[in-house]
């Protein structure tokens, strides 16, 4: 369970991205948090994982606070919290199943690591999740050959490695064509039932996020204003959220950069 | 998903096959072979190295504080030092352009002049401005003239294997429009080239003018000339706080060289 | 150009001459004044020995004929210098270039503390600021003559300039792969190995490469200070006035310099 309260974000001397936000997370639900650019999805999600650092307020994930955190403290946290990326952040010159093995970072030994002498157990792991979402056969595939969906794929196994209590996705269809962005968010969503795993999905794309989560949060400008499901998101709640900023990616996702960017 | 191990058989994994293991050890060991090779046969004293970071504190010490009694000395040798680095560039110009023009292989009139402007660029490059010094100051005797020379016989092959590359990567079309109104090679050149590699030569004229500043504090050191004399004559009487000043000129004028040149260059581009 | 538009002018006998490359006339011709004063004054002022220099051509003659046919005869006494000089390059390049990772990581602004990176930054900048034969010279006078100095010299010539690159490039790196191995609770050393060596490992090679050549070359030259290798060789052959000798040494250093350079530029090309 994880639970946001109070959580306030300011860079610098600015005005604060976040201003007080409270969240509370449960069980396997599947919860989008949609918002204009700028309206602090990102730094929220961020701050989870504290590569964001809070200015004040508390994030318990299953009752351990996660804002003190330091060192290796703070190291072992993060790895129950998994995380995928809108730029997929693979390691480009690696290989897939060194990438799906980077998730294991935060529990094999410096010596493992460099040598990627990783336990079987890791190993088998790794085959089954990258069995489970279909790429197992480009194991051996450097990361940077493969397409957008593939390399998204991989960012999402990479997540299931570390074990995780919690997946953050941070926009992870953002850099993905429509087709390709659908069958991810698919996949999240029987990934958080298979492995009964809460997701945090930030999501630019409204019906995306009505079609695959349970659960709807609309953040403007660092507040919660709305939160509720699918069905009660409506034509004033999405004003609400987006009125006067800019046009909703209500269809579909044309706007949306394709992955022809992505793949070299 | 996960749960399901026991059915699926374990699937081992190592980062490199067989045959890229073998290949990184033979690497491996090639490259430590080397390493001791070189250790074990280089003739090195020992006891001196283990010995080395004490004479250099020691020779550290020695140098402080400095002693700037010799500054109008210093000042007109760095004075002589920028003027053999500007003149050389300046003389070198003349000498590297008509060598760029007949070693580039869009304008070389034939094979003939391709090789031999290749041939003085190798040549050029390949030995270094001290060398060149060496052997002028063998010629000239010790003085400024063996610098200048000395650093013109270096940069003529710099700048002149950058213009080279400069006019080959020309667009060729306007070229071609000159030649097409029957222009004479010499104004198909001022019309059709000059005005493409400007930008590259006036680049590249300010880089080795910085270059040259650089090598020409050294020069003095097999006596042609500039602050490098005194550094020398300073060394050898064991003046060393004297050298300490000498050597903060040098950095002084190195980075106002720097200064400058980063200036022009945002002047002129 | 742009004053045909006025339409009611007879076209003919409108003057056009090219607008100048330098707009403002002061500026223009100021420069050529400041060209030609710059000019007599140095030949002024400088300290040309007339005399001598008139006496290069003879002597010229002298040197160049002594010189040729160049006398490979002493293969012996060149076969040690090369040799020294290839064991000077390589082991200042090894250990110049295993110093200049934690320099260079230290010198990244992204990476680094700011203390630590102006740390970085300055043992970067004294690497840099002296030519190579300057170092050298102290380094003789500090540990003697021989190739130690040589190394040492080079040493801190390849800090300077692959620690300054490769500083550079870990600032460029795709700092997304960082946040991904520190969400995946990596440490300090592991996301170094994972998210920043490999991102590194093409331009390091490279550049130790090149490094390598730019050694070999180097060391020809501060062994004319006395730092060992090759040049130490040629320095004496100088200093005895044996140009033949002088002049076959020459001819190597050259064929030397041309075969490492295609090496190592075949290398840099296959590995990128």
């Amino acid at each position: 369970m994880l639970e946001i309260s109070n959580l306030v974000k300011r860079y610098g001397s600015d005005a604060p991205v976040l201003k007080g936000l409270d969240l509370v997370v449960e069980g396997n639900t599947v919860v989008s948090v949609v918002g204009a650019s700028g309206a602090g999805k990102s730094t929220m999600l961020r701050c989870i994982n504290r590569l964001v650092e809070p200015t004040s307020g508390s994030i318990q994930l299953n009752g351990r606070e996660l804002v003190n955190l330091r060192g290796a403290n703070l190291r072992h946290a993060r790895r129950k919290i998994g995380m995928v990326f809108q730029g997929f952040n693979l390691i480009d010159r690696l290989t897939v199943m060194e990438n799906v093995l980077a998730g294991r970072l935060g529990y094999v030994s410096l010596y493992q690591a460099m040598t990627r002498k990783f336990p079987q157990t890791d190993i088998d792991r790794a085959f089954h999740l990258m069995d489970r979402v279909g790429i197992a056969h480009y194991a051996n595939k450097r990361a940077d050959e493969l397409s957008g969906g593939e390399r998204q794929r991989v960012g999402v196994v990479r997540a299931l490695m570390q074990e995780p209590e919690i997946l953050l996705a941070d926009e992870p269809t953002a850099s993905l064509d429509p087709k390709t962005s659908e069958q991810i968010m698919v996949l999240l969503q029987s990934l958080a039932s298979e492995l009964s795993l809460p997701v945090l999905i930030n999501i630019h794309n409204v019906s995306q996020a009505r079609t695959y989560t349970d659960r709807i949060v609309g953040l403007r400008n660092g507040q919660m204003i709305f939160d509720g499901t699918p069905g009660e998101f409506n034509q004033e709640a999405l004003d609400a959220i987006y009125g006067g900023i800019e046009a909703p990616d209500e269809t579909g996702g044309e706007e949306q950069p394709t992955e022809e960017a992505q793949t070299p | 998903m996960v749960e399901q191990t026991a059915e699926l058989t374990a699937r081992p994994w190592t980062r490199y096959s067989r045959k890229e293991r073998w290949i990184r050890f033979a690497i491996y060991f090639v490259t430590l072979f080397a390493v001791v090779w070189a250790i074990r046969d280089i003739d090195i004293f020992w006891p001196w190295v283990w010995d080395a970071p004490t004479q250099i504190q020691n020779l550290g010490s020695r140098m402080w504080p400095p002693e700037f009694e010799a500054w109008s000395a210093i000042l007109n040798a760095m004075l002589e030092t920028v003027h053999i680095a500007t003149l050389s560039t300046m003389l070198t110009i003349f000498i590297a352009l008509p060598v760029s023009y007949i070693a580039a292989q869009n304008t070389t009139p034939n094979r003939l002049t391709l090789w031999i402007g290749r041939f003085i660029l190798v040549s050029s490059r390949s030995v270094n401005t001290i060398i060149w010094a060496l052997l002028f100051v063998a010629i000239f005797g010790p003085g400024v003239l063996a610098g200048i020379l000395a650093v013109m016989f270096r940069s003529v092959g710099f700048i002149g294997k950058l213009m080279g590359e400069a006019i080959e990567e020309i667009d060729r079309r306007p070229v071609e429009a000159m030649e097409a109104t029957g222009a004479s090679r010499m104004k198909v050149v001022l019309f059709g080239i000059v005005p493409q590699v400007m930008p590259a030569f006036f680049a590249i004229v300010i880089l080795r003018w910085d270059i040259n500043i650089r090598e020409s504090t050294v020069l003095g050191l097999v006596g042609a000339g500039g602050i490098g004399v005194l550094l020398q004559g300073s060394i050898d009487t064991f003046a060393w706080q004297t050298v300490a000043t000498i050597l903060l000129a040098i950095i002084g004028l190195v980075l106002l060289g720097e200064a400058l040149t980063s200036m022009l260059r945002k002047k002129v581009l | 150009m742009k004053e045909t538009k006025s339409g009611a002018d007879p076209l003919t006998g409108q003057k056009w001459k090219k607008p100048p490359f330098i707009a403002s006339p002061w500026l223009r011709y100021g420069l050529l004044v400041a060209v030609v004063v710059y000019l007599y004054w140095t030949f002024n002022t400088l300290p040309f020995n007339w005399d001598r220099i008139a006496e290069g051509l003879p002597r010229a003659a002298r040197i160049f004929g002594g010189a040729f046919p160049p006398s490979f005869e002493r293969g012996e006494l060149m076969w040690t210098g090369f040799k020294e000089s290839f064991q000077i390059a390589f082991l200042a390049t090894l250990l110049g270039v295993i110093l200049s990772i934690p320099i260079a990581l230290m010198a990244a602004k992204n990476l680094a503390p700011l203390p630590i990176y102006l740390l970085g930054r300055g043992l970067i900048i004294l690497s840099r600021s002296f030519h190579p034969v300057i170092v050298a010279i102290l380094f003789v006078a500090a540990v003697g003559f021989g190739p130690l100095a040589g190394i040492l010299t080079l040493i801190l010539y390849s800090i300077g300039f692959v620690a300054k690159l490769l500083a550079e490039k870990v600032e460029e790196i795709d700092w997304g792969q960082m946040e991904a191995m520190r969400a995946a609770g990596a440490g300090f050393f592991k996301t170094l190995i994972y998210a920043v060596f490999p991102q590194i490992l093409p331009r390091q090679i490279g550049l130790s490469m090149y490094q390598l050549d730019s050694n070999l070359r180097a060391s020809a030259v501060v062994g004319i200070v006395g730092a060992g290798g090759i040049g130490s060789t040629l320095m004496n052959a100088f200093g005895r006035y044996d140009y033949d000798f002088a002049f076959a040494i020459l001819i190597l250093i050259v064929g030397v310099i041309l075969v490492s350079e295609g090496i190592s530029g075949w290398v840099r090309k296959k590995i990128w």
